[in-house]
Formats: structure tokens, C-alpha cells, sequence
């Protein structure tokens, strides 16, 4: 994008103001997301930046909103922090409570996206698949249709089968509904990057596999699976942030205990907003930088291993 | 054909003896069934997880048996109510003024509600359609069984609303569980006493309204987002890769970030005590006392939800300008055309698919938003989606929730397929 010796003047000025135009789209996507790092260690319960914090003076900064993030539902939050302290915090506090129903409902929902989405994505991306277009349009449709309605079927089909009640011996599965619409949600996002990586799959290293010898699984364990794998991980990663950031679902078919960091999140910000909720969005902003940077290693490493180069 | 002939006038045969051709066609079968075979557990999914709800909340818009069936939630027993009232609705066509035995009917009916405990639920189907009749059906059911005959006088003397057309209308309609009224409804739209439809009273009118505000909301944010993202998208195109890498991170870091965490974000920066509003009143270009209102209203909404959807469109448009050969835009400029018309006449022209992608995409998402809007729109900046939650947490009118929830994913389905006749569902890319 560099400018032309040839360019005129009031080219050159087009071309700074682009540049400055640009500039500032770019501050408007990022400065929302950054913002609310340095209000989460505000010392006032504002949700501004107050004047200690603009002088920069380490008394208008602190971290008792990360605090009370640990702290809040606990049964004696005052007591010295000796184990007990810890065993308290680990078993009421209620946002590491909404932290480890998150955890078990992502987890779990992943896999489930990630193996019923890979095999479906081997079979879609095969020559002879029949029907290939309508059923790929099925398979995407979850990630189209609007949350709200989705929420409302299952709100009404669950509710008439009765999937609460559900058991296996005796035992109620846990968050059962929650985990089987979670995976729904993010079967289209493993469905695209596992057939993203196997565009352009040269199906005669299956047929040399073969014809060395490889029966059907060793050809899948050996050959397709490490050609495969950073798509099927980058899907399941977009899978595992779908459910761990979905809140509708949750909300309408969610028991009263199925509280997960979402929806602590709303509550918080529909009842009485605390900048709290700044400490927990900072968190999040972290992990959402992390897996971006672990989904683009990933995807560098798989374009690497097919050979193509990034045009 | 010629092959055919010539394979079997030779007689081309496999080992075992099969004639080659059906051995082919056997391995081709056989191809075709295990790749139908790995897809075939996740589409069985779809369809329990997915399908088969949003189907059921498709018969939950023309199904209501509120008028019709008690279901005893206790027992898990359901006994058919209004039975009487039914069978004279059967024998009598629309428009028979209702007589003394349509009333004695209706009172058998009423005594029944009570014993059953139902009037309440029997009442609320009624309320959809006309306000103020559960109370009615609550009364109603209390003093029916001290009513003596003539019902239709003493009925009408504990209160004269039983007495409107309007309510035996809804009572007919409402005595078949099958009804479109909540479609009528979900348009602004009722049957009037003679069964004729017509537009409701001018101050209930608000779903045509808000479906007309989503539509244009959704629009603005969508040129909004192109409008943003032309400029950004083409400056990552034709950077240097090292650079634009590093420039993509501002596109998918609000990609992977949270939703709640955006829209929180959102809110503390458009409050009228926020972070926005203070820089100004700071900097002096505001007055402290007209700090200006961007947040629980139509201005939040679009603003929060332009950024929430702007990697939407940049990714789409980045991916259809990369390849672009900028020799082009040279060639044109070499034989005379200004920058502009070069830009004009030859760069955008490659760029509208992209455009069209991407546009359809922000729009499918923007029309069904429900977060965002729920949290920093306030009154006048909600969209049918919320009024859909609405529905379905507040006022409990599930069937008019999923009325409207239908119409609207009539609407994105429509738009789906367009998407994928136009983009292909195979080009969605995410990142």
C-alpha cells in the first residue's frame, strides 16, 4: 500500500486520510475490547476513569473487584486465607461455582461437536458424498438461525419430553439438555474448519496408505488424522468459546443451579452492574487472546503441512 | 452408450467374472453409502437436537389447547374442556346469535372450569384475543353454579360482557386447538366478531412496527459495517502479509472476544456517566448537563451492534479483494483513468462479491440479534427478537412467541438460501 511516485498531490493527501480513516476503524474495533482492562482495576466503584486513575497514582488503581469476584458467595469471606479459606471459595463462591459449570458444559459439548462433526466433515468432503448441498445446508443451519429461536424449540421440545428427568440408572445427567444444545451450536463451526483443511486433500495418499499395506484405521490414525488435526482442534476451540460464551440457551432451559459465567454475567449486568463484571470480562479478554493466537499457530502449521502457501 | 456396447461386445470382466461396468457401478454404490454413512450419526443429531424443536415450535404457532384441554399438572391428566360450548359452536355457524342454549352450554361448561380448577388457564387462551377476559372466566366460573335458567339473562347479569360479539368470536376460534389467529396477531391483524379480518385498534399495533424497525435497523447497521469495513479490508489486502497479519489480530481479537464482554464494554463506554461522555464534558466540548444520551436506545443498539458484526463483513471482503490483481487498477491508470475512476470503473466491480457475502451475512445475523439490543437498547432500540423472549418469559404467551419466531425464521430462511445460491455455504470462512 505504499503510495506512488507518481501520485499528485491531492493524491497524497487522499491517501494520508485514508490512512488516518483506517486508523480509526481500527481503534474502533479494538478500543472496546481494551477499554476494559485498566477500568477493571479501578479502586471507585465507577465505571469511568476517575481522576487518581488519569494521574496515574497507585491509589486509584486496585485489584478488589478480582477480589470480590473470588469472595462473592462465599460463606465466611472475612476469615484469615488458610485452606479452609480456599475449600470455601472453591465450593460457594459463585463465580468459580459458574466457572466449573461452564468448564463441564464446554468440555463436554465439545466433544461431542468435535467427533459426531469431524466424521461428518470426512464424509461431506468425500467425492461420492449424495445430496452434499442440502445436507451441508442443514448441518450450517444452527450457526444461521437466530439464537432466541432455537432457544425457544428446545425450550418447548424439552419441556414436553421431559429431558430434565432423564436418567441412566438411577443418576440425573447433569446440564444434559444445556450440553446437547451447546453441541448443536457448535457443530457448524467444527463442520467448516474440518472441510476447510480437507479442500484440496490428495485422496491418493489414502490410496498409497492402501496400497502399502495400511488397513482402513491405520490409514485414518497415520495419514488423514495429522493432516486433519489442526482443523478439527480449530473447530473444536470455536466450538468450546461458543458454549462457554452462550447465554439464551441457558437462560431458557437452564435449571436455577446451571448458573454458568454468561449468565452470571448477565444477571449482573441486566440487575445491578458492578465493575466486577469489568474483572471477569478483563479475564475473558485474555483467554479470547489466547485461543486467537493458538487457533492462528494452528492454522499456519496446517497450511504449512498441505503445502500451501498463504497467497 | 458406446462405451457400454464396446465393453460388453469384448466382454471386459473382473477377476471374480463381473462384467466391468456393474462392478463399477457396485464400488460407486458402495462409495456413496459410507459417505452417507459418516454423515449420517451428526444428521440424526440435527434433527433430535435441532430440527424436530424448531418443528415443534412451528406447530406451537397454530396449536393452543388452553381452550380445549386441562392438563392437570399434577396427576399428568388431561380432561377436554368446553365440551358443550364446542358441540353448540359445531351445530351453529358463525354468526347465529348466540341463544339460551349456547349460554346454558356455555354455564355446564363454566361449573366444570371450576371443578377442574381451570378458569384461569380456559380465561388466559380467551385474553389473547380479547384483554380483560381471564378475570371474566375467573368470575364466570366462580358464580356459574348458583346460575339458574334462563343462563343467558343471569349470566349476562353477573356481567355484561359475556354479552359481546367479539368474545363468542374468540370462543369459536378458540374452541378448535388449531388456529392461525397468533399469525393474524403476529401482523397487527384480528377477526372481527363477524369472522371478517381487520387491522387492530391503532394503539395496539406493534408487530408490523417493530418488524419494520428490525428491518431497517438491520440495514443501517449492515451499510454501516460496509461502510467501515471497505476501507479496512482493502488496506489489509494489499499489505505486505507480515503486516496485515498483525493488523488482522484488531479483526479477530472482538471475533474471539466474548459477546457479553463486547456489549458490556459497550455500555460503560456509552453511559451518560461513561467514559465517552466524560472525555467530552473533560475536554470541554460538552456541558456537563446535556451529556449526551447513547445508551437504552435506538443509538446504543446500532452503535454496539456496527461493532459486534464489523469482522462479519471485513473477513468476506478481505478474502475476495486478496487476489485481486492490482495490475489492473495500473493498466487502467496507464491509459488515462483517474484514480477514482480507476477505483470505480475497475477495482470495486471485483469487490461486489465480496460485498454481497458479506452483507448478507451481517444482515441474517443483525435481523435476529437478541443480546445486545436486550442490554443496551432500552425501549425504543429492541428488535422482534426481544419481543419474542418477551413472550416467552414474561407475558407467557408461548403460542404468540412462536408466531412471531417462525415469521422471522421464514424470513432468515429465505435470506439463507439466497446466501447459499449466491456465496455458497461451502465459502463461509471464519478467520
Amino acid at each position: 500500500m505504499a503510495l506512488q511516485s507518481y501520485a499528485s498531490p491531492l493524491e497524497k493527501i487522499w491517501h494520508y486520510t485514508y490512512l488516518t480513516l483506517c486508523a480509526l476503524i481500527f481503534l474502533f474495533l479494538i478500543a472496546p475490547i481494551l477499554i476494559v482492562i485498566p477500568l477493571s482495576f479501578n479502586s471507585q466503584p465507577y465505571f469511568t476513569f476517575t481522576k487518581e486513575m488519569l494521574a496515574l497514582d497507585p491509589t486509584g488503581y486496585s485489584t478488589r473487584w478480582y477480589d470480590l469476584l473470588l469472595t462473592f458467595g462465599m460463606n465466611a469471606p472475612d476469615v484469615p486465607r488458610d485452606s479452609s479459606w480456599w475449600a470455601d471459595a472453591w465450593e460457594n463462591a459463585a463465580w468459580i461455582k459458574a466457572t466449573k459449570n461452564s468448564v463441564i458444559i464446554g468440555v463436554f459439548s465439545t466433544i461431542l461437536a468435535t467427533v459426531l462433526g469431524t466424521v461428518a466433515a470426512l464424509g461431506l468432503s468425500k467425492p461420492d458424498m449424495p445430496y452434499r448441498r442440502p445436507i451441508m445446508a442443514i448441518l450450517i443451519s444452527p450457526m444461521i438461525v437466530p439464537i432466541i429461536i432455537t432457544a425457544t424449540g428446545l425450550f418447548f421440545f424439552y419441556s414436553d419430553i421431559g429431558i430434565s428427568k432423564w436418567s441412566i440408572f438411577g443418576w440425573e445427567i447433569p446440564y444434559l439438555g444445556v450440553i446437547l444444545a451447546h453441541a448443536t451450536l457448535g457443530i457448524p463451526f467444527v463442520i467448516i474448519t474440518v472441510t476447510a483443511t480437507l479442500v484440496g486433500f490428495d485422496h491418493s495418499l489414502t490410496r498409497a496408505a492402501a496400497n502399502l499395506g495400511a488397513n482402513p484405521r491405520t490409514t485414518f490414525f497415520k495419514i488423514i488424522m495429522p493432516l486433519i488435526l489442526p482443523g478439527v482442534i480449530s473447530g473444536a476451540l470455536f466450538a468450546f468459546v461458543t458454549s462457554f460464551d452462550e447465554v439464551v440457551v441457558v437462560l431458557f432451559i437452564g435449571g436455577l443451579d446451571e448458573q454458568t459465567i454468561p449468565r452470571q454475567m448477565w444477571n449482573g449486568i441486566r440487575e445491578q452492574i458492578s465493575p466486577a463484571i469489568l474483572s471477569v470480562a478483563t479475564i475473558l479478554v485474555i483467554i479470547s487472546t489466547l485461543l486467537l493466537a493458538t487457533v492462528e499457530l494452528l492454522r499456519r502449521r496446517s497450511e504449512k503441512l498441505r503445502g500451501i502457501t498463504p497467497h | 452408450m458406446a462405451d457400454s456396447t464396446t465393453s460388453t461386445e469384448i466382454g471386459l470382466t473382473t477377476v471374480d467374472g463381473k462384467p466391468l461396468k456393474e462392478a463399477l457401478a457396485y464400488a460407486q454404490t458402495r462409495a456413496r453409502r459410507r459417505a452417507l454413512l459418516l454423515v449420517l450419526p451428526l444428521l440424526l443429531f440435527i434433527l433430535v437436537t435441532f430440527i424436530l424443536p424448531i418443528g415443534q415450535m412451528l406447530q406451537r404457532s397454530v396449536y393452543n389447547d388452553g381452550f380445549t384441554m386441562h392438563h392437570n399438572l399434577g396427576t399428568g391428566e388431561d380432561t377436554p374442556i368446553m365440551v358443550n360450548l364446542a358441540a353448540w359452536f359445531d351445530d351453529n355457524e358463525l354468526g347465529v346469535e348466540p341463544d339460551e342454549a349456547a349460554y346454558a352450554a356455555l354455564v355446564t361448561d363454566l361449573i366444570e372450569l371450576k371443578r377442574l380448577r381451570a378458569p384461569g388457564s380456559a380465561g388466559t387462551r380467551i385474553n389473547y384475543g380479547l384483554s380483560g377476559s381471564r378475570s371474566l372466566f375467573t368470575q364466570g366460573a366462580r358464580k356459574a353454579a348458583k346460575l339458574e335458567a334462563p343462563f343467558k339473562e343471569a349470566l349476562i347479569g353477573v356481567n355484561e360482557k359475556w354479552e359481546n360479539p367479539k368474545l363468542w368470536q374468540v370462543m369459536r376460534s378458540a374452541s378448535s386447538s388449531y388456529t392461525g389467529a397468533f399469525y393474524l396477531a403476529a401482523i397487527d391483524r384480528t377477526q372481527n366478531a363477524d369472522g371478517d379480518v381487520e387491522r387492530v385498534e391503532e394503539n395496539r399495533r406493534v408487530y408490523v412496527k417493530l418488524f419494520g424497525r428490525t428491518l431497517a435497523v438491520s440495514l443501517l447497521i449492515t451499510f454501516l459495517t460496509f461502510l467501515l469495513a471497505y476501507p479496512i479490508a482493502h488496506l489489509l489486502a494489499t499489505l505486505p502479509l507480515r503486516y496485515s497479519n498483525l493488523l488482522m489480530i484488531f479483526v479477530l481479537l472482538p471475533f474471539w472476544t466474548s459477546l457479553l464482554v463486547r456489549t458490556t464494554s459497550w455500555m460503560i463506554l456509552l453511559q451518560s456517566q461513561g467514559v465517552l461522555n466524560d472525555a467530552m464534558v473533560g475536554t470541554g466540548i460538552l456541558d456537563d448537563a446535556n451529556r449526551i444520551q447513547m445508551m437504552y436506545n435506538k443509538t446504543g443498539t446500532i452503535i454496539a451492534m456496527t461493532h459486534i458484526l464489523l469482522p462479519f463483513m471485513v473477513l468476506p471482503l478481505y478474502s475476495v479483494m486478496r487476489p485481486i490483481n492490482p495490475s489492473y487498477v495500473r493498466a487502467a491508470r496507464s491509459l488515462g483513468a483517474t484514480s477514482w475512476t480507476a477505483f470505480r470503473r475497475i477495482y470495486f466491480p471485483q469487490t461486489v462479491p465480496g460485498i454481497g457475502a458479506g452483507a448478507l451475512l451481517v444482515f441474517i445475523l443483525a435481523v435476529g440479534y437478541y443480546i445486545t439490543p436486550a442490554l443496551v437498547g432500552g425501549a425504543d432500540g429492541t428488535l422482534i427478537s426481544n419481543l419474542i423472549a418477551f413472550h416467552m418469559t414474561k407475558s407467557l404467551n408461548w403460542s404468540m412467541a412462536a408466531a412471531l419466531a417462525s415469521l422471522l425464521l421464514g424470513g432468515i430462511l429465505i435470506l439463507y438460501w439466497l446466501y447459499d445460491r449466491l456465496v455458497g455455504i461451502d465459502n463461509l470462512k471464519l478467520g
